[in-house]
């Protein structure tokens, strides 16, 4: 099967105009020594056979109850998101390069902007970046073209491999990279914080909450930072703003995070879609395409891509970033899930997540050989410590059935006994009840 | 209703869409310091409300489903509904990334890597880079990984003039000077140019083949020599690689690292500006350098090594963007190996068909033949009626087309550029509508230029002040939140 539409005497005309005898004749250009004969593929197959291989995939694995978090999130998208992205209009078009004809996809990236700016309670915010860790990332990197300096002190709590891929992009800059420890609680140590800031930091970086769960103090970070010249940078979970307090709050310089809780699938990791939010007096400093309002030819509003002298097509080698692409389809849809939930719906999703997860909390804590390893306030995930092994104790639950968490051993070797579980608005009494009594019989 | 709105301005105070059961009270409350007490200014919309907003937005885009997209360099075909269909399959689009049972996903995503290592003649591939650019930060990043462990301290990255903006960028943010090669006559490398900057100093050339001009770079065999020569690697920029989808292979030309882009090629669906998918293969000699983690399959199972030590370390939060690799993989599987060739075939040929009928009418400044794509110039419009390639852009509009991709090849290398990509799922019979709609608006540039300069005329917004947007941004709507 493909999806060519010509026949024959299609391409025997096409030919002709052109002035040439075959179809390998198009190919002249391409050196003889350089001509396959064959590609070494199978042959094709149709759309019955290809959809019943991709179900042959699934057939084998029994979907189990999932409390896994740690940077993707089972959170409930309303039917209208997957609807409004399905629209041929929207997810089969490019760039909005010419505006006249991408008045629909502007429109909803200067909705989704502004949406990050309510969130966050920050100023201004970009058309999206690829995920969270890119976005922190390039925060990171816009620290550094905002103070020119070179150490960043990174929470030893944030997601390892978001700080993985902040090593990863700064390879080509020499920046210091500072691990900064948690305390007994879960929240970053502020007294290490203290004795590590100095004048040549660039950036504090904070992720709320963090990797471990537990909700930071902005405000005691925040006195820290704000009269200095060191960039504040926050990573926040989105749906975690429902209910706590935006960084923007307490003076951070970049907000930023990962919109995957906003109604976008889980999908094995990916696409997800970053969100970046900063302060109007660093606008030009930002990465990544930005939407404008502006007026047509007949005064009417209209939108474009705008402040575009930062950005790589014209400024090439000085650009602020080499971002082209980014996920705009994926911003539509959390635009399209905050716009159906509201301020109402999203504060519920807030509660949900905050009763139904402390409700678990306090089940799993009451059986035998489980406690709550830190003190710190948790939005929706924890982590629970078990006199065994977590990686032993995860095995048995999942042949029952239940992922019930992530293994902290595997990125911290202290915490093997440890594991990192979420409860989302997603998981019902049932659900917390299944996972208890399989909890017991271990 | 009024299309002009936006969301925020539709509804009414408690208006309800979505709403959710009530919750449990758990007894723990919110820290005080820490609880948000002002919810954000977010719309407050009726579900149909909300419906018919994104529809009538929806409606304001042209898009492949809606017009013939012939955007130079971005290659919009066809989005095939099967793809859509099996990126939502449940236990699919449900897969947490940290789960223990994700054998059907490391299968796509193995199966998918075989078959990109068979039409680029690499030995391996990541699957992390999200996008074309993050696939060259990941490229030259394992360029400079390369040279490190060879103990080689190379400075500089080499780039034809005529390349996408993103190559120079990947370039700078990995730490090399960038040295720009010229372009000949024709649009390829020039030689004997790349020749005097060729030194010790030099970590690798980046290249497009069929280059930006839609030409191939036919002495890439010697350039790749060239820069074996002095220890620099070649790069392979993906961006054109549906020009000879099958029938031939970066691999065989020289190249040691190669980026592709599943949403061009691969023919998933660009979003309106993504999610896209880079994956990045290389040489043997690279394979210890790729981002961790990558896919192995042991007997009949799959799984993810992490135990990379030299590993250039992660580009993305998780492995990627996975619902676009399982797309590409069932198109690839439904292609096969005749169906690529066929691809590339109807490309190049729907291509030159459109080069030899719209010759007569526009000036074409690297006169090679083409391959899936060329640049024509609005410069013979310019020079008799003042008619630039945004005025021919924004009347083929009225025509009900996608404009080409203009002022790319940059005017510092071929002036009034309109690089034209039909790509192999269109028709004769639309590939004669678009040369039909050229040649008229190459008469009307003659007999009636306001028609250009005045275009469009009927679309939702007509030309936009895009100097006031810049110097006065307004960048996001003012809530009356406090």
């Amino acid at each position: 099967m493909n999806y060519t539409p010509h026949t024959e005497r299609d391409i025997q005309h096409m030919l002709n105009v052109i002035g040439i005898a075959s179809t390998d004749d198009l190919f002249a250009p391409v050196p003889e020594s350089l001509r396959l004969n064959a590609l070494n593929l199978p042959p094709g197959i149709s759309e019955m056979e290809a959809m019943a291989f991709v179900q042959s995939l699934t057939d084998q694995s029994e979907t189990p109850l999932s409390f896994l978090g740690g940077g993707a999130y089972d959170h409930f998208s309303p039917s209208v998101v997957d609807a409004i992205i399905s629209r041929g209009e929207f997810f089969t078009a490019y760039t909005p390069y010419q505006p006249e004809v991408s008045q629909g996809t502007l429109r909803a990236i200067f909705e989704f902007q502004s949406m990050i700016c309510e969130l966050t309670n920050m100023e201004v915010a970009n058309a999206s970046m690829y995920d969270g860790a890119s976005s922190l990332a390039e925060a990171v990197l816009m620290s550094v073209r905002l103070n020119n300096r070179t150490r960043v002190l990174l929470p030893r709590s944030l997601h390892p491999f978001y700080r993985q891929v902040i090593a990863t992009y700064v390879r080509g800059i020499d920046l210091e990279l500072v691990d900064i420890p948690w305390s007994d609680s879960g929240t970053l140590d502020i007294h290490a914080l203290k004795r590590e800031l100095n004048d040549n930091t660039a950036a504090v970086v904070v992720q709320n909450p963090n990797f471990l769960g537990v909700l930071e103090h902005l405000d005691e970070i925040g006195d820290l930072i704000n009269n200095t010249r060191t960039a504040f940078v926050a990573c926040v979970n989105p749906i975690s703003l429902s209910a706590i307090r935006p960084p923007g709050d307490f003076g951070a310089d970049m907000v930023v995070g990962d919109g995957q809780p906003l109604g976008l699938p889980l999908s094995y990791g990916g696409p997800y879609v970053g969100f970046f939010a900063s302060r109007d007096a660093h606008v030009r400093k930002m990465p990544g395409r930005i939407c404008g309002q502006t007026t047509d030819v007949d005064g009417k509003r209209g939108f474009v891509l705008t402040l575009q002298t930062r950005e790589q097509h014209i400024r090439r080698e000085r650009a602020t970033s080499n971002i082209c692409t980014n996920q705009t389809l994926c911003a539509t849809a959390a635009t399209v899930y905050l716009s159906s939930v509201g301020p109402q719906g999203f504060r519920e999703v807030g509660e949900l997540n905050w009763h139904q997860s402390h409700r678990a909390l306090q089940a799993l804590t009451a059986l035998d050989g489980v406690r709550q390893k830190f003190s710190g306030a948790v939005f929706n995930e924890f982590v629970l410590e078990t006199d065994r092994k977590a990686s032993d104790v995860l095995t048995a639950l999942q042949h029952r059935g239940i992922e019930a968490g992530i293994d902290l051993g595997r990125f911290y070797p202290e915490l093997e006994n440890c594991i990192l579980t979420c409860v989302t608005e997603k998981r019902t009494d049932a659900d917390i009840d299944r996972l208890i009594d399989a909890w017991r019989t271990l | 209703m009024n299309r002009d709105k936006l969301i925020f301005e539709r509804g009414a105070p408690d208006r309800r869409c979505v709403a959710f059961p009530a919750a449990v009270d758990s007894g723990t409350e919110i820290p005080e310091t820490m609880r948000r007490d002002v919810p954000p200014g977010l719309p407050e919309v009726s579900e149909l409300e909300l419906v018919r907003h994104y529809t009538a937005l929806s409606q304001m885009n042209f898009s492949i489903d809606t017009h013939f997209y012939p955007l130079g360099s971005c290659t919009m075909k066809y989005n095939p509904r099967v793809h859509e269909k099996a990126a939502r399959i449940p236990q699919i689009a449900g897969l947490h990334p940290l789960s223990e049972n994700a054998q059907p996903a490391l299968q796509v995503i193995w199966e998918m890597e075989q078959v990109l290592k068979a039409v680029s003649g690499m030995d391996g591939f990541t699957f992390q880079p999200t996008a074309g650019a993050q696939g060259e930060f990941v490229g030259i990043s394992l360029i400079a990984a390369y040279h490190k462990a060879q103990g080689n301290a190379k400075k500089v990255v080499l780039i034809p003039d005529s390349a996408h903006g993103t190559n120079p960028a990947t370039a700078a943010i990995c730490g090399y000077a960038v040295q720009a090669i010229k372009s000949t006559e024709r649009g390829t490398v020039d030689v004997e140019d790349l020749k005097t900057h060729l030194t010790e100093d030099v970590a690798g050339l980046m290249l497009t083949n069929p280059n930006t001009f839609g030409v191939f770079e036919d002495e890439i065999e010697d350039i790749a020599a060239l820069v074996h020569d002095v220890g620099g690697l070649l790069y392979y920029d993906g961006a054109n690689l549906n020009a000879f989808l099958g029938q031939c292979r970066p691999g065989d030309m020289g190249f040691d690292v190669v980026h592709i882009n599943l949403h061009k090629t691969f023919t998933t669906p660009h979003g309106g500006g993504g999610p896209g998918s880079g994956p990045v293969g290389v040489t043997k000699a690279l394979l210890p350098f790729l981002p961790l983690p990558v896919v192995l399959k042991e007997g009949d199972t799959f799984k993810l090594d992490f135990d990379r030590p030299e590993s250039i370390g992660k580009v993305s939060s998780f492995y990627g963007n996975f619902g676009m690799v399982i797309r590409a993989l069932v198109y690839a599987k439904m292609l096969g190996a005749e169906g690529m060739r066929r691809t590339s075939e109807m490309a190049v040929l729907n291509a030159n068909y459109i080069a030899a009928k719209l010759d007569p009418h526009y000036d074409r400044p690297k006169n090679a033949q083409p391959m899936h794509e060329m640049v024509f110039s609005a410069s013979r419009q310019k020079r008799a009626n003042g008619i630039t390639a945004t005025d021919i852009a924004k009347r083929l509009i009225d025509y009900g087309v996608h404009p080409p991709t203009i002022y790319f090849p940059l005017p510092n290398v071929a002036p009034e550029t309109m690089l034209i990509e039909p790509t192999e799922t269109e028709s004769l019979e639309q590939v004669d509508d678009f040369i039909e709609a050229m040649i008229q608006i190459a008469k009307e540039a003659e007999e009636n230029p306001d028609l250009l300069t005045e275009a469009p005329h009927a679309t939702p917004v007509r030309r936009l002040d895009e100097a006031t947007a810049a110097r006065k941004p307004i960048l996001r709507f003012k809530t009356n939140n406090p």
